[in-house]
């Protein structure tokens, strides 16, 4: 917190001077409480954001806003009227994200999002004008793992969650696409993430006999409904969400978590990718300055959303400045036509094509599916 | 639901239990003596189950850190004390406890490599760092505040808490650690498998009960925090030190906290924040016994795991709901049942 205070002492002295040309970056993450091990590595990849955009200075100030709503919502008032920030970057869950909408649309502050709903940019609501997100939609995701559980003969699935807006989103997604695969959900199970243990939950999945269980949980505590159905003997196939794809996950799993299956961004396995894939020379640069940095083997796909956020806004600065000054209600405008109009721009996790309806952009390159063999996650083709 | 889910569900729930158990015990021993309802108990579960993961992932545990800060403030305090009031002769056990213990410790982390030890040793090294945080914190939050009201307790107890989970993050990071089982062993039991580490939970929880049980009847000290809890003032006056109380039942609580972290590591993932939930449980178990009573508060976390392994069966979403409303109708009953004496105030 102290470095956030140095930052935010230095960008009002910056600020005191009349630097005013300078690009102000708001950041509001989830570096504390239970989305920690996502916000982390967010926080860890501003860092590595470049400090100029277009010749222009560019100042971020970076906020925690400890998993919680009440606060992100504070930080994003806070970062709009005192340091008067161009564009924010935030927040990195789902409740959060959807909450600093009203706030940001009223201020008429572009913000990107690094949290998955499609809620956060739905077209439908005039207020998300203003708002953009990296992260592949839900729904991406979920028909990756239908697709892919229709295509490997699986007929009934069981599912188990967290307990939260993370493990009834995805219930809902994969609902909705499971009939069009002609899957047939057999169980319906929440856990907490910190539980003890989930061996009522796991005795209930084993006697509906499912073909595959579907874990929807983020980080390791997803681990805990495989080891505990590996160590009761169940033998079909496990299927993760994208949650899980840091390297802590295939730690604290070990052997149980061999041979699942799960969606993920093509980062994860950007060695593995074909060299025609455009997508693997963007991540690979990411992955090595952020292993330069923080240590080898600690990159996770999490922070991929805050490079990828990096990346459109050195796509959209130029154009924007050319129209207006930094700092002015002109230059927000044209910031977020100029985000809006951001066409093939290659990033960590896709290729992003916004427009009006559109405001993530991604496409069939954003997600591959992965298969976890001898600890390592490998490309599934 | 056949006979075999039932078993398996009650096995699951009884091991889950005795941690509860152990932690209602700690809760209710921190009450009676220094009124401090310990928030943070939950914290060295966390602090114990995760200092361990350390040695063996090779890893300088941070609670190494907290010990030496936490050793040095303490002493800093001391020994002002002392020098203003004169008491020299205390100087060197100060010294000793809160600079050259941790000192010591350090040594055996940095010097010999705790990775390489043999389990019980990591578990002796880790315990040995983590239990006397519970001296120092008493010294530094609560001591201090020792005749202020329960409500004034808890709030610091609930700062001290915050503190803890936020410097848990920090040190361990926000992914989970599981350390190996005590042994691979398991027993078939015609219908179901008991596997060795719920035994040994179990095991160790009883014996832990049996010798706390044998501590409080026959030593002196056992019988000076009784004492204490049933009076402050009266076991002032025939002597015992309330301050040595309040420690000596922190470092009981500490004991038992990091112990049943160790205990249940091999079962389950710990996080850094983990410890709070597991607490809270205890601690339903702790109102059940009214926070006096240390049988029915055991009894009272049994029925919360128990509780906790047939709903988790039943309705998954709603398990913490089912839980947590326990303490609805028991404090009805209590409310019902019981004369209220007003203590404070």
């Amino acid at each position: 917190m102290k470095l956030n205070k140095l930052v935010v002492a230095a960008a009002a002295a910056f600020g005191a001077l009349g630097v005013q040309a300078d690009i102000t970056v708001g950041v509001t993450l989830s570096a504390t409480g239970p989305a920690a091990s996502l916000g982390i590595p967010e926080k860890n990849t501003i860092a590595l954001l470049p400090s100029t955009m277009g010749g222009e200075k560019v100042n971020y100030i970076v906020l925690d806003d400890a998993s919680d709503t009440t606060t992100a919502v504070k930080n994003v008032r806070k970062l709009i009227s005192e340091n008067k920030v161009d564009v924010i970057i935030g927040s990195t869950i789902t409740p959060n994200s959807l909450a600093m909408i009203d706030v940001v649309a009223e201020a008429e502050t572009p913000t990107i999002s690094m949290a998955a709903s499609a809620r956060i940019v739905d077209p439908a609501n005039p207020k998300t004008k203003w708002v953009f997100k990296t992260p592949q939609h839900d729904q991406h995701m979920a028909t990756a793992i239908a697709a892919h559980m229709a295509g490997g003969g699986v007929k009934t699935v069981a599912f188990i969650g967290f307990n939260d807006a993370y493990g009834e989103g995805w219930y809902q997604e994969f609902t909705k696409y499971a009939d069009t695969y002609k899957l047939k959900v057999v169980a319906n199970e929440r856990y907490g993430r910190a539980d003890t243990s989930v061996t009522g939950q796991v005795l209930k999945i084993m006697a509906a006999k499912p073909d595959a269980v579907l874990i929807a949980g983020s980080g390791t505590p997803a681990a805990m409904p495989q080891v505990t159905l590996r160590e009761r003997g169940y033998e079909g196939r496990f299927y993760q969400t994208h949650g899980v794809a840091n390297n802590d996950f295939l730690r604290v799993g070990g052997k149980n978590v061999e041979g699942t299956y799960l969606p993920a961004g093509p980062m994860l396995v950007a060695a593995q990718l074909p060299d025609s894939n455009p997508i693997k020379k963007p991540s690979l640069v990411y992955i090595s300055k952020y292993e330069a940095a923080y240590g080898k083997g600690s990159v996770a796909t999490f922070g991929g959303h805050a490079w990828d956020a990096g990346l459109l806004l050195q796509n959209a600065v130029p154009a924007a400045l050319k129209k207006a000054q930094p700092g002015t209600r002109e230059f927000r405008a044209a910031l977020r036509d100029s985000l809006e109009a951001t066409k093939d721009l290659v990033g960590v996790h896709g290729v992003f094509n916004m427009s009006p309806a559109d405001h993530l952009g991604f496409d069939q390159r954003a997600r591959v599916m992965v298969r976890i063999d001898k600890g390592a996650w490998k490309l599934d083709k | 639901m056949d006979l075999q889910i039932a078993l398996l569900l009650g096995q699951d729930g009884i091991t889950n239990g005795a941690i509860y158990a152990l932690l209602s015990l700690a809760l209710v021993l921190v009450f009676t003596v220094t009124r401090v309802i310990f928030i943070p108990q939950g914290e060295f579960v966390a602090f114990g189950a995760l200092t361990l993961a350390s040695f063996q992932a090779g890893k300088t545990p941070g609670t190494l850190w907290l010990l030496i800060g936490a050793g040095v403030a303490v002493a800093l305090v001391d020994i002002t004390l002392a020098l203003r009031s004169g008491v020299f002769r205390r100087i060197p056990g100060i010294v000793g406890w809160n600079l050259a213990y941790p000192a010591l410790a350090s040594a055996i982390v940095f010097l010999l490599k705790p990775s390489e030890f043999p389990l019980l040793a990591q578990i002796v090294l880790a315990l040995a760092l983590v239990v006397p945080l519970g001296p120092m914190l008493y010294r530094l939050a609560f001591q201090p505040l020792a005749e202020a009201s329960v409500l004034v307790l808890l709030i610091v107890a609930v700062a001290v808490h915050l503190a803890l989970v936020g410097l848990g993050l920090l040190f361990f990071g926000a992914e989970g650690s599981r350390t190996p089982a005590f042994s691979d062993a398991s027993f078939d039991l015609g219908l179901v498998n008991v596997n060795g580490q719920t035994l040994w939970v179990v095991g160790a929880s009883l014996l832990l009960i049996v010798v706390l049980g044998v501590f409080f009847e026959r030593t002196i000290y056992g019988k000076a925090l009784r004492a204490t809890a049933m009076n402050r003032t009266g076991a002032r006056l025939m002597g015992i030190s309330t301050v040595m109380a309040g420690k000596l039942s922190f470092l009981l609580a500490a004991l038992i906290g990091a112990f049943s972290g160790i205990l249940i590591a091999p079962i389950t993932t710990i996080y850094y924040d983990t410890g709070f939930l597991i607490g809270l449980k205890g601690f339903v178990g702790a109102i059940v016994g009214g926070l006096a009573s240390y049988p029915i508060a055991a009894a009272g976390a049994i029925l919360v795991g128990l509780l906790e392994a047939f709903s988790s069966f039943w309705a998954s979403a709603f398990k913490e709901v089912i839980v947590f409303t326990l303490i609805i109708p028991v404090l009805v009953w209590r409310s019902l049942t019981t004369r209220h004496v007003e203590e404070d105030e």
